[in-house]
């Protein structure tokens, strides 16, 4: 059995736990033991990209110190992975376990298709999904081609959505643009992500979405309150959910 | 809020308008993406540019003198200047030397970057600058907002009535083609009285002397051909070693500027032509500074292509004059705060570090790190706003607890389902002007995940 510490966003702690749920079901389905380890708060990614380093290292040195115990950890956000695995060595550039810990940190779809080897999940989801690609996920992570790249064409995540029973998968004008979530970016500069939201929305709509899905709680909680202020008959999904079984 | 978002706020107040210039660069995105597309190895070409760019500035004395001695050779002039004003007077004095008074100017940021044009004028020197964009915006008194398409936020409507006004085109005309033809024979007009042209340089070649320029207007070459002076101003990075360098970057340029397969014009210049005088005037303005930083030397790469710009969603929705910098867009907001820190403290923020540019850059740029290794570096320097640090620190101060953590977590749900909505949306502020909060759900994940424990 895998044994796999989860590691769960902040924001998705408190205001998401469905999609923390439907994370450990997708993992228990495929074999996993998962411990959530309770000290575990945030990765410190809003500290960090405010330009706060001194706030943000001591958050990095409790992650390493939490989840190094474990063989995988595993989390259902690219960003956050992103900010272990990318990040974290310029925060803790002396750090010795690092790399250990950094080295075993898994976006959940990565970890799904690189680690357990699994590209189709049993399933059905007889809905029009639209597919966002976090940035990060896309770009720091590379969980597909992107494109901007000349390279072979690949997505991990939609490969796994689109094993599903029933799903139709909508093609986007813009296939992977940033929402303009973006972190402390979503207030800072309010009328271009507001502005960048709306537009993917309107390509997601266009396409004939009626879920958009994504590896990303924070461009979904972006998006989906977007959508809900302008009254959009678009409903936001984390992948994890729709990789669950859940209903839309 | 930065003065990038305040600006970058009024550009999107006028919805049609920021959909328009977004639709208009997400094009020249579009065709670089199937230019890049039609050479398999692109993103070899990509990695050989950058080891070449490295490897230049690596030697980078070395090469400038090679670049000296060969261009001296070749009988052209060599003047060194290290400063925005040494390279204005430098100019300056080539033609007050020789009597001038009218200089044609092909494209050159450089040039921007120093305020040539103004410090020229005020010294009683007609300066025209003969790219069509360049043209526009400067008889708009106004300053490129794209380094590539300088005149990329205005409309045909208002070109139109720019050239009503000063070349006195039929009043409403806006035909693209009409414009275009006014705007050929008025420079051709400023092209034949010129008595010097200015270029910029793309690529200057150390081991030859000689040094390319790359337009779609042929303006450069009436510039350099027509008058007896031909004066080329280029910064230190334009360096490349071999002539066979260029087999690489001139592949690149093109397809990633506006998505052409070439430049229609790369014209290559060995020494003045006979009779002739050629000056090359070398200008540092900071860029040494940079080449000592180990975190942002890689930004002295950059070829000036502007494909950060055309790829970047916040250059698009925001218009090039928000960033307020000589060069605006991604590169812009590395390059900006290394010579002014205090005054671009904001660039580095206005992006969503989505990363799109580092992977559109033909020289493999990491540029949403460097701006965020800038936002680090502000931070350490307090250019950053002080209410955004001490926040980080009670928020590190926070999360180190967990048990503070979780308090405050169910306290802050609890509010977001019992206290009324207004007053959440003030609190909440630029978030719920136009967004929905999130969800307040009464269990946190470690909550319910605890519970399944209990009873499995």
């Amino acid at each position: 059995m895998t044994e796999v510490g989860l590691f769960i966003p902040c924001y998705v702690d408190q205001c998401y736990p469905e999609v923390g749920m439907a994370t450990v079901r997708v993992l228990e389905k495929l074999g996993c033991r998962v411990d959530f380890p309770e000290a575990q708060t945030c990765c410190g990614q809003p500290m960090a990209n405010a330009g706060c380093g001194d706030a943000a290292r001591p958050l990095a040195e409790r992650f390493v110190d939490i989840f190094e115990r474990y063989p995988y950890v595993v989390c259902p956000s690219g960003s956050c992975t992103a900010m272990v695995r990318r990040h974290y060595a310029d925060l803790l550039p002396s750090s010795a376990r690092l790399p250990a810990v950094a080295g075993k940190t898994y976006e959940l779809c990565e970890f799904i298709v690189d680690v357990l080897g699994v590209a189709r999940i049993a399933g059905r989801f007889p809905h029009r999904v639209g597919l966002h690609q976090s940035c990060h996920a896309l770009r720091e992570l590379r969980l597909g081609s992107g494109t901007e790249r000349i390279v072979p064409g690949f997505n991990k995540v939609r490969g796994l959505l689109a094993a599903l029973e029933g799903i139709t998968l909508v093609d986007l004008e813009r296939a992977d643009e940033c929402c303009g979530f973006g972190g402390v970016f979503s207030v800072e500069e309010e009328a271009v992500s507001c502005a960048m939201g709306k537009d993917r929305l309107a390509d997601h709509q266009k396409a004939g979405a009626e879920v958009i899905t994504g590896v990303d709680m924070s461009c979904l909680m972006h998006l989906g309150g977007l959508a809900r202020r302008q009254k959009r008959p678009l409903r936001v999904q984390h992948v994890a959910e729709i990789l669950a079984g859940a209903a839309p | 809020m930065t003065a990038h978002s305040a600006r970058a706020a009024a550009f999107v107040a006028n919805e049609a308008r920021m959909h328009w210039h977004d639709t208009a660069l997400w094009h020249v995105r579009s065709k670089r993406d199937r230019a890049a597309a039609s050479v398999p190895e692109w993103e070899e070409l990509r990695t050989q540019a950058a080891a070449l760019k490295a490897h230049t500035v690596s030697r980078l004395a070395e090469y400038l003198e090679a670049f000296e001695r060969n261009a001296l050779r070749l009988g052209a002039v060599v003047h060194w200047a290290s400063t925005p004003d040494d390279h204005n007077r430098a100019v300056l004095s080539i033609l007050e030397e020789r009597g001038l008074k009218r200089l044609v100017k092909s494209k050159s940021m450089l040039t921007e970057e120093c305020h040539l044009n103004g410090f020229l004028e005020a010294r009683g020197i007609e300066v025209v600058d003969t790219d069509l964009g360049e043209r526009i915006v400067q008889l708009a008194r106004e300053t490129p907002s794209h380094i590539v398409l300088p005149a990329i936020h205005k409309k045909k409507e208002e070109i139109g009535e720019l050239f009503h006004e000063h070349l006195h085109t039929a009043a409403g005309a806006s035909d693209p083609k009409y414009l275009t033809e006014a705007a050929r024979g008025h420079l051709r007009e400023k092209f034949l009285a010129a008595e010097a042209g200015l270029t910029g340089v793309n690529f200057a070649i150390a081991e030859t002397g000689g040094f390319v320029v790359c337009t779609n207007e042929g303006n450069a070459d009436l510039g350099a051909s027509l008058p007896r002076v031909h004066i080329a101003s280029m910064g230190v990075e334009k360096l490349v070693p071999r002539a066979a360098d260029l087999a690489v970057f001139l592949r690149l340029l093109a397809r990633s500027a506006t998505g052409q397969p070439v430049t229609t014009y790369t014209s290559h210049f060995h020494g003045p032509r006979a009779g002739g005088e050629l000056h090359l005037v070398i200008v540092d303005n900071g860029r040494s500074a940079l080449l000592a930083s180990e975190a942002h030397r890689r930004a002295l790469s950059c070829i000036r292509c502007g494909a950060c710009m055309n790829t970047c969603p916040v250059f698009r929705r925001s218009g090039g004059h928000s960033y307020d910098a000589t060069v605006p867009g991604p590169i812009g907001s590395v390059l900006a705060p290394s010579r002014e820190p205090g005054r671009y403290a904001g660039l580095p923020f206005a992006s969503s570090l989505c990363g799109s540019c580092d992977d559109v850059c033909p020289v493999r740029i990491d540029l949403h790190q460097q701006l965020l290794t800038w936002r680090h570096e502000l931070g350490e320097r307090r250019l950053t706003p002080a209410p955004k640090r001490a926040a980080a620190r009670l928020g590190s101060f926070v999360l180190a607890r967990p048990w503070l953590y979780r308090a405050l977590g169910w306290l802050g749900r609890a509010a977001l389902r019992w206290v009324p909505r207004p007053v959440l949306a003030l609190v909440a502020g630029p978030w719920a002007r136009q967004r929905e909060l999130p969800p307040a759900p009464r269990l946190s994940f470690r909550a319910e995940f605890g519970r399944r424990r209990v009873r499995p």
